[in-house]
């Protein structure tokens, strides 16, 4: 069916249980599916050394290319999962997205105007390269078992932790969890096993996905049409993938007859059309979608946690599905380890529904956003659609009025508990909550990015000009940190010199960390395990940083009269 | 001072992490205005907003540019 791809045929095993039967198999936690987002949190967990069952009832990767583009924000939590450049290297990287009305541009947007980043704003990759490349990472941790044809038919869940019944070609097994974590998917097979709702909004409209081989001279932009001579009436979406692989999206409405509009003899000439030309092209997949924009209340239940698709869903202008899912596990591995490891109370746990659930919600309001630009549901809402993109030719305000999708950018979590508020002002977007900037270092390991060196655990960057004029009583101090509870690392920013007492340092090269922190000497910034801000001061004081660190876990806050 | 055409919507207070959303967060509440209206009642609504901002904007110069841009490309 796919010429430039053959699917992989990953190998069933007996499982152990039914290897020695009559034994149910006990584990700390078990992920069930096997996609991008059950692929991506078993890694993260397996990489902090918690031992992760993965089950997943098929034998191989998305059938056709399905989700197409992952963010910045999910690039830089590939690297920290340690895959993020195999990504890159496949992938068509982009940044600049063009938007046509009939047949004139009216609006551009780059996703990453900014110097100095490691990650461009966007790749494009098939679904089914980039889950090749997490089940290779994933072989790459002993602690992950990770078993093909397992599909599970029931599960109970309380208390203790849940118990799932799985089939197998070889017959059926028992297995217990303390921590079970859905990530099977928008039809959620244990969200309805644990009759859980997930509610929202289905949008009446129908869009042809076709993926084409071609030889095209397109640059590697996004290209979006409203109203194209080529597909009057409707919007056209156009990416550019892997291997010469084209993604074209074309609106067919609701009242569209989808099994013919599959046929090819009806997506040939919309292709042709769209070229313009007589050049050759291939038919590598076709599907036609509808979507919903909906999400779970809650996205924890007791032992039971609900990741990407399974936990919400939103329109796919934006990309905003498997780039969010990305961030739940971001948000929940580690969280879950330090509740395993007793270092957290069980309480930090509903901070993942918190935060991920604000996270949802704003990218259910843009999608929702999107949706009803592009699909006007009434004579009023399509006059000032097109008023819009009339005025948008030469006017700034209505230019950025138009709304082809607002492409995933991660949420800046401003209202979580865990932060610890501002005391001290500061200019910029890098709030306690906010996803951390990305900038070029210098260092002696050789990282030349910020993000790089920061992740899976908590960081303190403590900003000086000299590292070498840090004096010793504050280097011992901020060394001492790591021998806390919930050890912290100091890393020392500086222009120039290395810090006493061995403390890591690296070298703001080109100035960018000071620039997007708004950093002055003394500043000190304490960063989550997922490169989030949880405090930030002018000044750096042990005690504030050990009070934030409590804050930032959920465990209670230490006494400060003692400190005082 | 001459009409401004460069992207100008706020909300006093709050604070946006992306230059697209105060612009979305005011045309989707132009949309909800409209919602469940007849043709006739949007038309309508349309009408009396453009007199309420159009008192508030006062200056008249500001509204004969206003006007000119609309009507550009409109016939």
């Amino acid at each position: 069916m796919l010429s430039t791809y053959r699917y992989p045929k990953f190998e069933y095993r007996t499982p152990p249980e039914l290897m020695a039967p009559g034994k149910a198999g006990r584990y700390p936690v078990v992920v069930v599916g096997a996609g991008p987002v059950g692929l991506g949190t078993a890694i993260d967990l397996a990489a902090q050394g918690v031992p992760v069952l993965l089950l997943d009832n098929d034998d191989t990767v998305s059938l056709g290319s399905r989700g197409v583009c992952y963010a910045k924000r999910a690039l830089e939590i590939l690297d920290r999962l340690g895959c993020g450049q195999t990504m890159v290297d496949k992938g068509v990287s982009w940044q600049v997205g063009r938007t046509f009305f009939r047949d004139e541009e009216v609006y551009s947007f780059n996703l990453c105007p900014q110097p100095d980043h490691h990650r461009p704003g966007m790749i494009n990759l098939q679904q089914y390269h980039l889950e090749e490349r997490l089940v290779a990472r994933a072989g790459q941790l002993p602690n992950i078992d990770l078993r093909w044809k397992n599909n599970v038919v029931s599960v109970t869940a309380g208390e203790a932790g849940a118990t799932l019944s799985v089939e197998t070609p070889d017959g059926f097994y028992t297995v217990t969890t303390d921590w079970l974590i859905a990530a099977d998917g928008a039809r959620s097979h244990i969200r309805k096993l644990l009759g859980l709702d997930i509610e929202g909004r289905v949008f009446m409209d129908r869009f042809l996905i076709a993926d084409v081989v071609m030889q095209a001279d397109f640059p590697p932009e996004r290209r979006f049409w409203f109203d194209p001579p080529f597909h009057p009436g409707q919007s056209v979406l156009l990416h550019r993938q892997a291997d010469n692989v084209w993604r074209i999206d074309f609106q067919l409405g609701w009242d569209c007859d989808p099994e013919e509009e599959k046929k090819p003899e009806k997506v040939i000439p919309r292709v042709r059309a769209l070229l313009g030309d007589d050049r050759p092209f291939e038919l590598e997949w076709v599907s036609v979608y509808t979507f919903q924009c909906r999400r779970m209340r809650s996205f924890r239940h007791g032992p039971v946690f609900f990741v990407g698709d399974a936990a919400h869903q939103v329109s796919p202008f934006g990309a905003r599905g498997a780039n969010s899912g990305f961030q739940d596990h971001d948000n929940l591995a580690w969280k879950l380890k330090l509740v395993m490891d007793g270092k957290a109370p069980d309480s930090l746990l509903d901070t993942y529904t918190e935060e991920r659930g604000a996270a949802a919600d704003e990218n259910i309001l843009n999608s929702t956003r999107s949706t009803d630009f592009i699909t006007p549901k009434s004579r009023t809402s399509l006059l000032f659609r097109n008023a819009v993109l009339g005025l948008a030719r030469k006017h700034a305000f209505a230019r950025a009025l138009v709304n082809s999708g607002r492409l995933s950018v991660p949420s800046h979590l401003t209202r979580s508990r865990l932060n610890t508020p501002d005391e001290d002002g500061f200019a910029g977007d890098m709030v306690p909550g906010a996803p951390m900037d990305d900038a070029p270092i210098a260092a002696p390991g050789g990282e030349k990015w910020l993000l790089s060196i920061l992740g899976n655990r908590f960081q303190l960057l403590y900003f000086v000009e000299d590292a070498a004029g840090i004096d010793e009583r504050t280097a011992a101090t901020l060394a001492s940190l790591a021998g806390d509870a919930v050890p912290v690392e100091a890393v020392v920013v500086a222009r120039s010199g290395a810090a006493p007492s061995g403390l890591r340092t690296v070298h703001d090269v080109a100035g960018r960390i000071a620039e997007r922190y708004d950093a002055t000497p003394g500043t000190t910034y304490l960063a989550r395990p997922d490169q989030h801000v949880a405090a930030r001061w002018r000044v750096f004081d042990p005690v504030k940083v050990q009070r934030a660190v409590a804050v930032a876990t959920g465990n209670a806050v230490p006494n400060l009269m003692e400190a005082a | 001072m001459p009409l401004i055409t460069a992207n100008n919507f706020f909300e006093p207070g709050k604070r946006y992490f992306r230059d697209f959303s105060p612009g979305d967060e005011f045309y989707e509440a132009l949309l909800e205005a409209h919602q469940n209206l007849t043709d006739e009642q949007s038309a309508q609504l349309n009408a009396k907003l453009i007199l309420l901002l159009a008192n508030h904007i006062g200056d008249i110069a500001i509204l004969r540019e206003a006007m000119a841009l609309a009507r550009e490309d409109t016939e």
